[in-house]
């Protein structure tokens, strides 16, 4: 399979690149990692007259503290994410969820920023960046913005970036010292996207609940951050009965595509036990 | 819609070429260098049959344009044995653990194997499984390629016999 054909530019920096994507317009496509992108490009799912390749652009690069929040390149690969210490420390369920990702070499091409841009609701990253409430730093033409995790989601390939705007970085203040993650995914094999997944970041205050963030993965259109769910945990102490409503009020929100992977009410079913499951994961590890 | 110009280091030599933007990597290799060890085996991003080392890291070279490599470091398995055409550790223990059957997996397989060596020089079983979970093979059942990778693994690490 070969794509369509196309003019390729590699542009030194993010302005040079705005500056390729204001001329070319809606006829031109950023192209990072490629790997979600090349298949569908492919597949003729894609077929953009003109590439904007960002690899060379050094503002784009690497993983770093900026006043107490963790700000990650959106060409950070999922490889570097998974070898960074900082977050490992810092925000571990980012590895976590990154070594769920695909298999070494998809992972050594696919980028932080193109994970959460490409706006497939079978993206792992954007649940993620949402149970985390980051904000994703975007340039465009008319300047910089940030848009929420959670309310940069519109519908499936659809997402609050504009034609001509760049993801820059993805910022993330840093959960407390001691709190509780869990990224629960299932699939059928390495290299599917999950048949339903959960993230889970909770904080626990003497057998309290103080905080929870619950999101989902690849049961709707978009990702889903559920906000009922996360408060059916707070001021409880994740007993069988607050786990069993925070599932039900997950399982609310679920609207999942038949296909492969299982028809509507299996995956519905396979979302609610991986709710409970990075409930469960997420306890165990919080500590105090 | 013209040609671009694309310079790449293959197994240690510089070359240059004309492509097309929409010319895959694998492909510039296989047809346009000739290196067919690399293979097609899905071109869906799955199987790993032409995975090679880009720049030090495992890559599909399905899923990248030959464009975008463009002034990177290549190795493909034809660059894995020794000039004099001596086999390569790896090379050697696939050969004695049957490791390959029809050997279609087996060049992005052992190219795979060869940087999982570099950055983890002694890896447990499931470090090479999971290692090597991009890389699919229809014939051997794995066990043997696990066994052949353990082999090389140890053969490589094991202090060279000190020479008379
Ligand atoms: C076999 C296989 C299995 C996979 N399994 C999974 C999986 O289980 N979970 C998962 O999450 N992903 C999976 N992926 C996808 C992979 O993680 C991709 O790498 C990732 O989705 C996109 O990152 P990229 O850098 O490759 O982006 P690209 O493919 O380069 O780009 C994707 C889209 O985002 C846009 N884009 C990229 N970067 C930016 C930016 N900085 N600003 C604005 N727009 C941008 C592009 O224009 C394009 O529309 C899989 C891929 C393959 C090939
Ligand atoms: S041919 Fe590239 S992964 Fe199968
Ligand atoms: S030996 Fe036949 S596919 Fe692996």
């Amino acid at each position: 399979m070969i794509p369509g054909q196309f003019d390729y530019h590699r542009p030194a920096s993010v302005s040079q690149a705005i500056g390729l994507l204001a001329e070319f317009g809606e006829n031109a496509r950023i192209v990072a990692g490629g790997h979600s992108l090349i298949p569908m490009m492919k597949l003729r799912m894609a077929t953009p007259d003109h590439l904007v390749d960002i690899q060379d652009i050094p503002e784009l690069k690497g993983v770093r503290e900026d006043a107490g929040a963790l700000v990650i390149g959106a060409l950070v690969t999922q490889t570097e994410l998974i070898a960074s210490e900082l977050l490992a420390e810092k925000c571990p369920i980012l590895r976590e969820t990154a070594l769920q990702i695909a298999d070494p070499q998809v992972r050594n091409a696919g980028t932080i920023g193109g994970n959460v841009a490409n706006g497939d609701p079978g993206n792992d990253m954007p649940a993620v960046m949402q149970a985390l409430a980051a904000t994703y730093d975007i340039a465009g033409p008319n300047g910089a913005r940030q848009v929420a995790a959670r309310d940069f989601y519109e519908a499936a390939f659809l997402t609050a970036l504009k034609d001509g705007e760049i993801l820059t970085s993805i910022r993330i203040a840093a959960p407390a010292a001691g709190h509780g993650y869990a990224y629960q995914k299932q699939k059928r094999k390495i290299g599917d996207y999950a048949t339903a997944a959960a993230a889970v970041i909770l904080e626990m205050s003497v057998g309290t609940c103080s905080s929870a963030s619950l999101a989902l993965t690849n049961v709707g259109d978009t990702p889903l951050y559920a906000a009922a769910a996360s408060q059916a945990l707070v001021g409880t102490a994740l007993d069988e009965t607050a786990i069993g409503n925070a599932v039900a009020a997950a399982k609310d929100i679920t609207d999942p595509a038949a296909d492969s992977r299982g028809p509507k009410d299996f995956r519905t079913y396979v979302a609610g036990v991986m709710v409970k499951r990075a409930i469960e994961t997420a306890r165990s590890r919080a500590t105090a | 819609m013209g040609k671009t110009h694309v310079k790449l280091t293959v197994n240690g030599r510089e070359v240059e070429g004309l492509a097309e933007p929409r010319t895959l990597l694998i492909h510039f290799l296989r047809d346009e260098l000739e290196l067919t060890g690399p293979h097609i085996g899905c071109d869906t991003s799955h199987c790993g049959a032409c995975t090679v080392d880009l720049n030090g890291k495992s890559i599909k070279s399905c899923t990248i344009f030959a464009v975008q490599a463009s002034g990177a470091e290549i190795t493909t398995i034809e660059g894995i044995s020794g000039a004099d055409g001596t086999l390569h550790a790896l090379q050697d223990a696939f050969k004695e653990h049957h490791g390959l059957q029809c050997g279609f997996c087996t060049p992005g397989m052992i190219t795979r194997a060869y940087r999982l060596l570099q950055d983890n020089p002694n890896p447990s079983e499931e470090e090479i499984r999971f290692g090597i979970s991009g890389n699919l093979c229809r014939c051997t059942g794995y066990q043997n390629i696990v066994k052949a990778i353990q082999t090389a693994a140890r053969e490589l690490s094991a202090p060279k016999e000190a020479a008379e």
